[in-house]
């Protein structure tokens, strides 16, 4: 195994796809000439042309729709949006078309699309430009919704998602692109639905997707090292499907839950693990389940400001104390 | 010639503050981004001198000029891009969210096109109430490919809406060169497509801009609805912060660019029209002395540091009347008719 960075880990993917399959293509802005804005797509123009990497307008309606065009009719479009706040200019497309299309035409096509796009705030670039949107994707019957936290499983996911017959939105991060794990060499593919245990843990169960992964394996080991707390870390890794037997196991195990999640926590991630977990755990839990989350605001760009609403090793250890009082 | 000195002033101090900026950032004073209009000044100053201070004006993500040409307090607007409390948004917006309201500036903006509809939306609110003002839409090239530049040009067509579109075409949208991704050659032929007139000018021109504003300006004013106006434009600069530029551009394109820099040609002019060396150097020393002076007030500024979760909703004492927020002082009377 090598140690890559996220950003490596999908380019390789991209890359080894668009070898496998000719259907596959890339369609998003500066993803050719200026080979991706946080570089996700370098080297693909070079080596696949511009009819494999396509440079769009500053058009994120009609990209998303292109992409279900050009899917309905054979392709595989990988769609890059610059970020996820973004998506929302195409959102109608993605809700209303990609994820209804297969059911509502009585199965007769499919939209095997993917759309690839960064979410997260904690660079200071301020309320319309650091949202957690996922949870309104998961939301949504007809999409699947990914997000790893490590470049391996960047990798075998999104190799998995360009093969999934139905539309995956592919969640990834800003602050995940430079940080650096083992990939393997051989080829592999991560399935979609399925969530990973990152850190096991006897006494309470830390439950989270994306960035906030770290932040709770962070927490994790601030509660081994200054509490002696034995924190299992559980990485969702897949809104939907939801693998929720790996998620009810843990804190059957564990009987105290805690989850983090970067956004809002009202109608979010956090809330349909705990409603899972009271549906099919109740009797293990020894107390409440806590959900610690962005604070309840647009996100203001002040440092000190920023640093205040989003969420935090500090929140997670406290919030996880709590529930074991 | 005072006006003529004025102007060089305004554009002068658009570049010295944007330098301010450019300088916060490289040594990590403030953090975030920011998009420099560099290069793109005559745009802003000339469009503004051809409006009242009534008129609203709606922005984009690279918006300092459009804020300075409006009258905003460069330490105030530093402050913000500092995030400091005593910034136009007490350090809640930054750069790519700023309003002030006293001037009817209704706020850069951080989405691509997204603030083209809520200049409409003024518009509509000068045509119902009939103020008299006229709105400026500024918005990028790359903008004019979104969604929201053609439903709002329709819009305000239909309902001949009190409005000025001003697409500043600086050729690139990010890193894409804007031929590359764009149907046509000048956005302004797009105007036709909405019966409105389509207008073309150099936007290192400073006096073209004012005329075509004024043109268009009127023709709001008077009633007739809406005009797209394509100012053809450059920046000097990256895109934002993160770049320098060059990667996409090549260096004969942007020298060759430089050589019309505006604020140069505009010197070049007074001293023609027989302004003296001295007058222009001690305006150039004034506003040198300004920028520094606010960027000492933003970096000895107090950050907010208590109202992160304040705010998000209206207080509970405005809950009864919230006076229209940008509104003229029509807005207030009427609040008064209805409270009473
Ligand atoms: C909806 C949306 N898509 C993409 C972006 C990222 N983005 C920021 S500025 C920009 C380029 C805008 O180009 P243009 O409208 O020509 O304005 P310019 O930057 O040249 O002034 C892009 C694509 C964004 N902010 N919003
Ligand atoms: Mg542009």
């Amino acid at each position: 195994m090598a140690t890559k960075t996220y950003r490596e880990a999908l380019n390789e993917a991209l890359r080894e796809e668009m070898y496998r399959d000719p259907n596959v293509f890339i369609i998003g802005q500066d993803v050719g000439k200026f080979e991706g804005a946080y570089r996700v797509t370098q080297g693909l123009l070079a080596e696949f042309g511009p009819k494999r990497v396509k440079d769009a307008p500053i058009s994120e309606m009609a990209i998303a729709g292109a992409g279900i065009g050009a899917a309905m009719a054979g392709l595989r479009p990988v769609v890059e949006f610059m970020t996820i706040n973004f998506t929302l200019v195409a959102i109608d497309q993605i809700v209303n078309n990609a994820a209804k299309i297969r059911y509502m035409f009585g199965g007769q096509v499919s939209v095997p699309m993917v759309i690839r796009t960064p979410g997260g705030g904690g660079q200071q670039l301020t309320a319309q430009h650091s949202q957690n949107l996922e949870n309104w994707y998961a939301n949504t019957p007809g999409l699947k919704v990914v997000a790893p936290v490590t470049p391996a499983d960047a990798k075998g996911l999104l190799k998995a998602a360009i093969r999934d017959p139905d539309p995956v939105f592919f969640l990834e991060n800003l602050a995940l692109y430079n940080t650096r794990g083992e990939v393997p060499d051989e080829e592999y593919e991560i399935s979609i639905g399925t969530a990973d245990i990152k850190r096991e843990g006897t006494d309470i169960s830390l439950i989270a997707h994306s960035r906030m992964v770290n932040v709770a394996l962070q927490a994790a080991q601030r509660l081994q090292d200054e509490e002696g707390v034995s924190a299992e870390v559980v990485d969702i890794r897949s809104l939907r499907p939801l693998d929720t037997e790996t998620i009810v196991n843990s804190v059957k195990k564990t009987n105290h839950a805690v989850t983090v999640e970067e956004g809002w926590t009202t109608f979010g991630v956090g809330g349909e693990m705990a409603a899972l977990l009271a549906d099919q755990a109740f009797d293990y839990l020894d107390a409440p389940v806590k959900r610690v989350g962005g604070e309840e605001v647009p996100m203001p760009y002040s440092k000190p400001l920023e640093r205040a609403v989003i969420p935090s090793v500090d929140k997670v250890v406290s919030a996880a104390m709590e529930v074991l009082a | 010639m005072k006006q003529h000195m004025d102007y060089y002033r305004q554009m002068l101090r658009i570049r010295r503050c944007e330098e301010q900026i450019g300088w916060l950032f490289s040594r990590g004073l403030t953090m975030g981004t920011a998009h420099l209009s560099i290069g793109q000044e005559a745009s802003a100053v000339g469009v503004m001198a051809a409006t009242r201070p009534d008129d609203y004006a709606v922005s984009t993500h690279r918006g300092h000029g459009h804020l300075i040409a409006k009258g905003a307090d460069p330490a105030m607007m530093l402050a913000e891009i500092c995030g400091r409390a005593t910034g136009f948004c007490r350090g809640k917006g930054g750069s790519q969210h700023i309003a002030v309201r006293e001037l009817n500036f209704l706020g850069t903006n951080g989405i691509t096109g997204g603030g083209l509809p809520v200049a409409t939306g003024a518009a509509l609110y000068a045509k119902t109430r009939k103020t008299g003002q006229v709105v400026l839409s500024f918005f990028g090239d790359g903008a004019s490919n979104q969604g929201t530049f053609h439903e709002s040009l329709n819009m305000a067509a239909a309902w001949k809406l009190p409005i000025v579109y001003v697409c500043e075409n600086n050729g690139y949208a990010m890193f894409t060169p804007t031929c590359d991704v764009t149907s046509v050659v000048d956005i302004s032929v797009r105007g036709a497509a909405y019966g409105i007139p389509g207008v073309k000018v150099d936007g290192m021109d400073l006096l073209a801009v004012r005329e075509a504003a004024q043109l268009a300006i009127l023709r709001a004013r008077t009633g007739h609805g809406p005009t797209l106006l394509e100012v053809k434009t450059y920046r000097f600069c990256g895109h934002s912060k993160s770049d320098n530029g060059t990667k996409y551009r090549s260096r004969e394109e942007i020298a060759e660019w430089e050589k019309r820099d505006p604020l140069r040609t505009w010197r070049a002019r007074l001293i023609e029209e027989g302004v003296s060396e001295a007058e222009i150097e001690q305006l150039e020393a004034d506003v040198e002395l300004e920028m520094a002076e606010a960027t000492r007030f933003a970096l000895d500024s107090p950050y907010a540091e208590y109202e992160a979760l304040e705010g998000v909703y209206a207080d509970e004492s405005a809950r009864r009347y919230l006076p229209g927020f940008f509104n003229s002082s029509r807005d207030a009377a009427m609040a008064v008719e209805v409270s009473a």
